[in-house]
Parts: structure tokens; C-alpha cells; sequence
């Protein structure tokens, strides 16, 4: 051993007897073991975690320039975009950056749909995922006020509205939320102070004790078969390999493959043609006049359209919550012992399809003006919609399946 | 119950009980206490709270069928001066409103009657949409083309496809629940109305 090894390693020991280091270490990364079988829908949870940590990053770039105040909110992100050196860039890494968090987290939603990795053992890493998702979007919500332009302004004033449509309590919550009698100064101030620093604590929380649930169960995988059932003789599973250096190599050279697209968003299509960042967007808040259309963010649409297709104030309040809602019951109102959609039977994939085709069609109807029509499609699709977490547990129970194999193909 | 304590009798696990549940008590006591000054920091300043003062409209330049714009506590209230065919288009309608009679709608009282106002030819409304707080278009014209061929003029939310007559009464099978707001209100003079202040706080209707 050189004398520089030694060195090394006597620091290492040094650090080991005063913190779990090395136990941590292979607990997680060197010796946690993975099924073998991992396919492309399986980059995204460790992708997510590479757009968390891009939006923190960017984010406290950002905080450096921007003024939380209702008079210079607007002006300072121009002045972020024109006059701070980069600062155009470290923007659009921001905005583009919540698009690519949400469109990471559906296909990371949809993996544990497929293939599900929601049911036993791992409700509960399913529900924490569900928390991070309504964390998520609450983060997204808040930081869209911030640039206080008009759809900025609009978006809050509609959201804040919703809290307004709970019986008795709801006008006092909404103005408790707000601080104001309307969307003000006072309501940009502490929007910022959540986005900035309350969510983002509870997103780390929760991101860790989703990782650490993960890994107390075990990954799932696309056969949906348990790999610890197969052990050799040190007792590790037979289909399993160290996340590190397998996986960790797997997810680098993905993460890389990401990031090449996302900078090709970000420096030729960073507003995302008006879906990113919203036209109505670059004028500044005008408490006076409501934008001709005003619609949400493209990840936020499937559940406005729903909001928009019941006639009743309460009552699409309810039907948007539920939406959300629903899938946190997934790992109960699905019966079906079999977890992969590879071995399931037909009625378990034609309601998924329905599900995903109706998710997709009311995402495009809640960028669209109300007509008439379009309220007449979004109505159909808001009922197919349900209907899958309806018809789900009775025939999840007697579901005609193909037989599991042992252990992964 | 550690090893020390399995080999040790003596330890007085009543005691221990007793102290756990007092100081929880107490805890959840100090505890709520706390939390009010955090949660009442939410509610509006006494600095929003004074921002609500009335404001005055001066309504001499505005023309039959037009619509004029003030800023009261932030939100945006409208002053229609509404003209004769207007207001003989709004009995007809009742029929396919949901609060005809505004029983379920916040207006003064002196303003609960069929023209919502408290002269027939000014209506003055607070211009956010009842349902999720746009501010709906005004399109007076018959069949405005963003609205409907059948349309008979009113105000229109583009949000969610709410519908109002021109007395802000809301349609049926629309989102909003209720017809738009009237806020308090009296006439200065003949051409000026002071919003936010009704006419028992001064002036005369």
C-alpha cells in the first residue's frame, strides 16, 4: 500500500467511526441490488431527481435577481432576460425545466402503472410519490405567480377561486390564502417565500423517504416478479446487480441522452410555442382585464379540462380533486394478484389505454376556449376517465391472466 | 422498556406516564397558542384592510350602451349606462336565468330589484365572475360572434364560459352560481356614484 492509499483510507476509516459512510454507501448505491431486467421506463425516476436538482440550482440563481414585489416582480425578470450576464439562460433552464419535471414524473407515474409497481409491497412508496406529485404541482403553481404577468396573475386568481367553492369555510380560506381581497403584492411576497424555501424542504423530504422506502422493499420491474424470492448462496439475489456501478453507468449515459434534448428545448424552443411560457405571459399583471383565453400550463390541463366540464361551481372543484385523489387509492381499487401488464389480461389493458387516451385528449381540451362542443368532448372523456378507477377493482378480481414466470425473463 | 430497566423493579412506570402526559398537555397547549400568530399572519394586513376605501366614478362622459371601468379595493368595478332596449331585454329572459329574482346573489338591498340598480339606466357591478374570479367581457351586441347567434348581450367569461345579461344576471347551465356582485353604492350628484359606500353611510339613493 502506498503512502498515499494509506492515507486515504485511514481518513476514510477516520470519517466511518464518526458517520455510517461506508454502510450508507452500500446500503443505497454499491451493494443495493436491482432486478436485472430494467428497461428505458426506468430512467425517469433517476431523471426527475437530475430536474429536481437543475431547479434548485437555477433556482437560486434566480432568487440572486428576481424582486418578489407585485411593483418590480415583472420588470426584474426582464432585466434577468436582457441585462444579467447568462441570466436568459439560467431562466429558460428554470421554466423549461418545470415542463421536463412534469413530463419526467407522468412517464415515471405511467412505469408504475405498467407495470405495477404500486401494489404490495410498495404501497406506500406509491403514496409518497402521490404527496411528491401534489407537492410538485403546488411548486409549480406558486413559482408561475411569480413572473407576475397577466396569465401569471389570472392563473392565481382561478386557482385561489377553487379554495372559495368549499361551503362555509371556503371565502375565508381563499382570502387567508391570499392575504388580500385580490391577488396582490402581499400574495406574490409569500408565494415566493413557499417556492423558495417551504416546498422545496418538503419535496427533499419526501424525495428521501421515497428513495429510502424504495429501498427497504426493493425495486419492481418489468416481469413484476419479486427477485428476492431467488437467492444464491451469499444471499443475495440471483437476478439482482449493484445499482453501482450497473445501474449508476445506465442512468449517467441516460441523464447525458436527456440532457442533450432538453438543451435543444432550451436554446431553440425555450417557451415551448407558447406552452412552456403563455404569450399572455409577457404583459404584465393587469388586475382590470382578463387575458381573451386563459388556459394553465400544459401539465396542469387534464385537470382544468375536468374543473371546466362539470356545470357546477362546487362540484368541478370536487370532480378536479378527485381526479388526483383517485390515484392515491390505486394500490387498493386494483385487485389483480399479477403486477406487470405483460402477464395481465385484456380488461386490465384496454382500461389503461382508456385511461391514458382520456388523460392525453383532456390535456389538449384544457388548452382550448370552452365551447359548447368542447365541453360536450370534455365531459365525455372527464366520465371515462373515472371510469377506470370505477370498473378497476371488480374486474382487477376475477382478471384472466397469463401465467407469471419465476423469475425475470 | 430497556434491559436496565427490566432488571431494575424499582422503576416507577406510573410516574413516567404522569410526566409524559402533562408535558404532552402542556406541549399541545404552548403548541396551539403558537400557532396563531402564524396562522392570523396570513390573513389581510390592516394595511390591505384600509386600502378598501370607497372610490368615486365620474360618469358625465359616458354614452348610452358604454361601459366604464374603476379600480375598488383592486378588483374591477363596472358602470354600464344601459340603454332602453336593454333594459326592456332583460324581463324576457327570465325564463333561462338561474337566479331571476336575485334571492341568491349578494347586492344591497336597494339594488334587489329586476334591473339590478338603483337608477335603471346605471348599472354598476363589480366585474369578476362569480365562478373561479375573471373578469368577463362586455359584449353588448346582439349575436357577438364569440358568444352565440342567439346571444341578447351581456357579459361573457372567457375562463369557463359563463354567461350574464346586461343586469349581470347569470344563464343557466353555466359555471357561475350566482349573478355578479353589486356592490354598495349611492349617487354623489347626477354624475358622480361613490362605490363602496351605500346610501344609509351618506348621499341619498
Amino acid at each position: 500500500m502506498s503512502e498515499q492509499n494509506k492515507q486515504q483510507s485511514t481518513l476514510l476509516a477516520w470519517f466511518d467511526k464518526r458517520y455510517p459512510l461506508i454502510s450508507t454507501w452500500n446500503k443505497h448505491v454499491g451493494e443495493y441490488y436491482a432486478p436485472k431486467n430494467f428497461n428505458f421506463w426506468y430512467f425517469f425516476g433517476a431523471l426527475a431527481l437530475l430536474v429536481f436538482v437543475n431547479q434548485i440550482v437555477s433556482g437560486i440563481w434566480l432568487t440572486m435577481s428576481y424582486k418578489p414585489s407585485a411593483a418590480e416582480a415583472f420588470n426584474s425578470i426582464e432585466y434577468i432576460m436582457r441585462d444579467v450576464q447568462w441570466g436568459w439562460l439560467i431562466r429558460y433552464m428554470h421554466s423549461t425545466g418545470a415542463s421536463a419535471f412534469f413530463l419526467v414524473v407522468y412517464l415515471h407515474m405511467m412505469r408504475g402503472l405498467l407495470y405495477g409497481s404500486y401494489k404490495e409491497p410498495r404501497e406506500l412508496v406509491w403514496l409518497l410519490g402521490m404527496m411528491l406529485f401534489l407537492v410538485l404541482m403546488a411548486e409549480a403553481f406558486m413559482g408561475y405567480l411569480l413572473p407576475w404577468g397577466q396569465m401569471s396573475y389570472w392563473g392565481a386568481q382561478v386557482i385561489i377561486s377553487l379554495f372559495g367553492a368549499i361551503p362555509v369555510i371556503g371565502p375565508d380560506l381563499a382570502l387567508w390564502v391570499r392575504g388580500d381581497f385580490v391577488i396582490s403584492d402581499v400574495t406574490l411576497n409569500r408565494f415566493f417565500a413557499l417556492h423558495v424555501i417551504a416546498l422545496p424542504l418538503v419535496l427533499v423530504i419526501l424525495i428521501f423517504m421515497h428513495i429510502v422506502a424504495l429501498h427497504q422493499v426493493g425495486s419492481n420491474n418489468p416481469d413484476g416478479v419479486e427477485i428476492k424470492k431467488y437467492k444464491n448462496n451469499k444471499g443475495l439475489p440471483i437476478d439482482g446487480i449493484a445499482f453501482h456501478p450497473y445501474y449508476s453507468v445506465k442512468d449517467t449515459m441516460g441523464a447525458v441522452f436527456f440532457m442533450t434534448l432538453f438543451a435543444l428545448v432550451i436554446f431553440y424552443a425555450p417557451e415551448g410555442g407558447g406552452y412552456f411560457i403563455e404569450a399572455p405571459n409577457f404583459e404584465p399583471a393587469n388586475p382590470l382585464k382578463t387575458p381573451d383565453h386563459i388556459a394553465p400550463v400544459w401539465y396542469f390541463t387534464p385537470f382544468y379540462a375536468i374543473l371546466r366540464a362539470i356545470p357546477d361551481k362546487f362540484l368541478g372543484v370536487v370532480a378536479m380533486g378527485g381526479a388526483i385523489a383517485v390515484l392515491f387509492a390505486m394500490p387498493w381499487l386494483d385487485r389483480c394478484k399479477v403486477k406487470s401488464i405483460r402477464y395481465r389480461g385484456i380488461s386490465f389493458k384496454i382500461l389503461l389505454t382508456i385511461l391514458v387516451v382520456s388523460f392525453v385528449v383532456l390535456g389538449w381540451l384544457g388548452t382550448q376556449p370552452a365551447t359548447p362542443e368542447l365541453t360536450k368532448l370534455a365531459q365525455i372523456f372527464t366520465a371515462l376517465y373515472f371510469m377506470f378507477f370505477l370498473v378497476l377493482p371488480f374486474t382487477s378480481k376475477n382478471e384472466h391472466t397469463k401465467p407469471v414466470p419465476e423469475r425475470v425473463t | 422498556m430497556s434491559t436496565e430497566e427490566q432488571n431494575n423493579v424499582s422503576v416507577n412506570l406510573q410516574r413516567r406516564k404522569i410526566l409524559t402526559g402533562a408535558t404532552g398537555v402542556v406541549g399541545a397547549a404552548g403548541a396551539t397558542f403558537l400557532a396563531v400568530p402564524f396562522v392570523s399572519s396570513w390573513q389581510p394586513s390592516e394595511k390591505a384592510k384600509a386600502a378598501g376605501a370607497p372610490v368615486n366614478a365620474d360618469i358625465s362622459q359616458l354614452q348610452l350602451g358604454q361601459m366604464l371601468t374603476v379600480a375598488w379595493r383592486g378588483k374591477p368595478v363596472w358602470v354600464v349606462r344601459r340603454t332602453s332596449d336593454m333594459l326592456g331585454g332583460l324581463a324576457p329572459l327570465d325564463g333561462q336565468l338561474r337566479d331571476p329574482a336575485s334571492l341568491e346573489s349578494i347586492q344591497p338591498k336597494y339594488c334587489q330589484n329586476p334591473t339590478r340598480a338603483i337608477k335603471d339606466e346605471y348599472l354598476v357591478v363589480v366585474g369578476i365572475c362569480t365562478h373561479l374570479g375573471c373578469a368577463p367581457l362586455y359584449r353588448p351586441a346582439i349575436g357577438s360572434p364569440d358568444v352565440g347567434a342567439d346571444w341578447q348581450g351581456g357579459f361573457f367569461c372567457p375562463c369557463h364560459g359563463s354567461r350574464f345579461d346586461l343586469a349581470g344576471r347569470v344563464f343557466q347551465s353555466v359555471p357561475a352560481p350566482t349573478n355578479l356582485v353589486i356592490p354598495p353604492h349611492h349617487f354623489l350628484t347626477d354624475y358622480l356614484i361613490r362605490i363602496g359606500e351605500g346610501p344609509a353611510e351618506g348621499g341619498v339613493a
